[in-house]
């Protein structure tokens, strides 16, 4: 096992590098630069500020002067709000963004899990049909359009729930957009449990398990349902990046503070240096947590820890 | 199956009729009902994106000062209502579905391209090469497709021709990975080592035994590739960073229909309806593709 671990870890440190290096790169190709607003300048002013932020280094200079910031924790200056860092736009944001997406993978997975294990148990019944059509739909609407839906509703019909705003994360204003945020991953990950249940239903060990005597709930909570967990575990990876980027969605549509909603508007304004410090964020968390769900997948499967 | 093969066996006693494996994977797919309907109904959408922006009732530009935001009517043909602008809906949504449905496509080709191109590749190459190519695939894909396609746009500008270049430049990773998995599994195969040793070359072996062998799981994940892409150009239009005006999308539309979707619900809901029901109709048309291509199923 810490063999396994550190083989993994030895692919996250490189993974990060080419990122860095790869946004890096492409901020270095896009056209324009951060003084080209300031026309009646001085060219010898231009020419110390390009100097002052080292603007005059080549590209790799430049790339290791970023990289040592980096290690640092200095992710550089906002193009557009002179008074912020990158950094301090990040601290700001992360929070908000981490609660939502928390709070909706955590809602996502218990649900849908509950849900699928249900449908599976009750395998073709009204309820498991009703259950795999709502989890059908729910995966095929969009983000963009159930979180209007869901402001409509609760919001402005029922006026039961504010519909934008953070107000310091309070419990009202969290629920529509954790709803909307948690809508797809509650219907994938109900169909992948119920998917994995069926499957494992029909196996010869649970067979054994009924053969030998054992009580219908100690089959499934023992044998059956313990092989529905892999699946839901490898899915863990995508669905983490799923709740990431409908998190720039919600964000913008509920007009809440997180990265996402700081990374669409540095885009829009071509804020380089904060899109940059976003995606390496981004980036970061998405290894890390792969890293986490990779550790946990080898203690849930050993078949994994030789390979 | 077996019923299947019967009728096979005793037509065969009397007119032998050579079926290819593609004839039977269409006779699949028309027997999958889902897959037949979702078929007919974006042929329709797709007749419909074609023909109403030429000839429906109501130009797409054209302003209708004393008829703004008014709901769906048969009156005067608006049959999808107004926007704030008093511009016709049904001609905005469908000339959004024109604009949609390319992007769909064309962003498709461009990943399929260049997916099919990586992945045989690096299948082929195998050994290093082939190793660090993969490598390379792994690493883009840590992080989430939409913050690399906004970062590509936010570069290199939102116009429509660098939207689907933009968004076909990151999706082709999964297409490289079916496809180098496939290309070695198919590698490895004896046939493939006879028609080697009988001294075929290399781009004959590509040609006849590598491609055909491909093109079913690369047509399928195309399938499922289109609706993703479409929805991610919406994501892009929704956050104003999609196509520009004068140009619409159904993405572009219901960020536009949110705004006023408590006077005016059905700007927000006629393009959405479109867009779920397009999701809905690609995910079971891949579907029955695959249930009509995947060998394993047989």
């Amino acid at each position: 096992m810490p063999g396994y671990i550190i083989r993994r870890l030895f692919f996250a440190i490189p993974t990060m590098f080419v990122i860095i290096l790869l946004t890096f790169l492409l901020m270095h190709m896009a056209p324009g630069g951060p003084f080209d607003d300031l026309v009646d300048i001085d060219p010898e002013v231009l020419a110390n500020l390009r100097a002052a932020y080292n603007l005059d280094d080549t590209v790799w200079k430049q790339f290791l002067a970023y990289l040592g910031g980096l290690l640092q924790g200095d992710l550089g200056p906002s193009l557009v709000y002179r008074e912020q860092t990158v950094g301090h736009i990040i601290a700001v944001g992360l929070p908000v963004s981490v609660t939502i997406g928390l709070s909706a993978m955590t809602i996502g997975l218990s649900i849908g899990l509950v849900c699928g294990i249900v449908a599976a148990l009750k395998h073709n019944s009204v309820l498991d049909y009703t259950l795999m059509a709502a989890a059908m739909t729910g995966v095929a609407v969009p983000t963009f359009v159930t979180a209007p839906l869901l402001i409509l509703i609760f919001g402005l019909y029922l006026s039961w729930l504010p519909i934008s705003g953070w107000n310091g994360g309070q419990i009202q204003h969290l629920i529509l957009p954790v709803t909307a945020l948690a809508i797809p991953k509650i219907a994938a990950i109900a169909r992948i449990a119920r998917g994995a249940m069926l499957e494992s239903i029909n196996t010869d060990y649970v067979r054994t398990a009924r053969a030998k005597g054992l009580g219908e709930f100690k089959v499934i909570v023992h044998h059956v349902l313990r092989p529905v967990f892999i699946p839901i575990t490898s899915y863990l990876g995508p669905a983490i990046a799923g709740v990431m980027t409908g998190s720039v969605i919600i964000e913008k549509i509920f007009g809440l503070p997180g990265i996402g909603r700081a990374f669409v508007d540095a885009a829009l304004n071509r804020d380089y240096p904060v899109v940059m410090g976003i995606v390496i964020v981004y980036a970061a968390f998405i290894v890390l947590l792969n890293l986490i769900v990779d550790i946990l997948y080898g203690f849930l499967d050993p078949r994994i820890r030789q390979t | 199956m077996s019923a299947d093969a019967n009728q096979t066996r005793k037509a065969g006693a009397a007119t032998f009729r050579k079926r290819s494996l593609w004839h039977d994977a269409r006779d699949r797919f028309m027997a999958n009902r889902a897959a037949m309907i979702s078929t007919g109904i974006m042929l329709t959408i797709v007749v419909l994106a074609i023909i109403v922006p030429i000839w429906g009732p109501h130009p797409l530009e054209e302003v209708y000062w004393d008829r703004m935001m008014i709901a769906p009517t048969l009156e005067n043909n608006h049959w999808f209502g107004t926007d704030v602008n008093g511009r016709d809906m049904f001609a905005r949504v469908f000339y959004g579905a024109r604009i949609s449905l390319t992007i769909g496509v064309l962003t498709t080709l461009v990943a399929m391209t260049i997916g099919v191109t990586y992945g045989a590749v690096a299948g082929y190459a195998g050994g290093r090469i082939g190793a660090v190519m993969m490598r390379f695939v792994d690493i883009v894909y840590a992080v989430p497709a939409l913050f690399l396609i906004i970062v590509l746009v936010s570069v290199f500008g939102n116009n429509f021709i660098l939207v689907f270049i933009s968004i076909g430049a990151v999706e082709w990773l999964t297409m490289a990975r079916i496809v180098r998995g496939q290309t070695l599994s198919i590698k490895e195969k004896d046939y493939l080592e006879a028609a080697r040793a009988l001294g075929l070359p290399a781009s004959a072996v590509l040609v006849r035994y590598i491609i055909p062998n491909v093109l079913g799981p690369v047509i399928v994940y195309a399938t499922l590739l289109i609706p993703i892409n479409i929805l991610v150009e919406s994501y892009l239009s929704f956050l104003g960073l999609g196509v520009q005006e004068p140009f619409t999308s159904w993405g572009r539309l219901i960020s536009q229909g949110a705004k006023e979707m408590e006077m005016a619900p059905w700007l927000l809901l006629a393009p959405a309806v479109f867009l779920t029901v397009t999701m809905f109709c690609f995910n079971f048309i891949g579907d029955g593709l695959r249930d009509a291509l995947d060998p394993k199923d047989r």
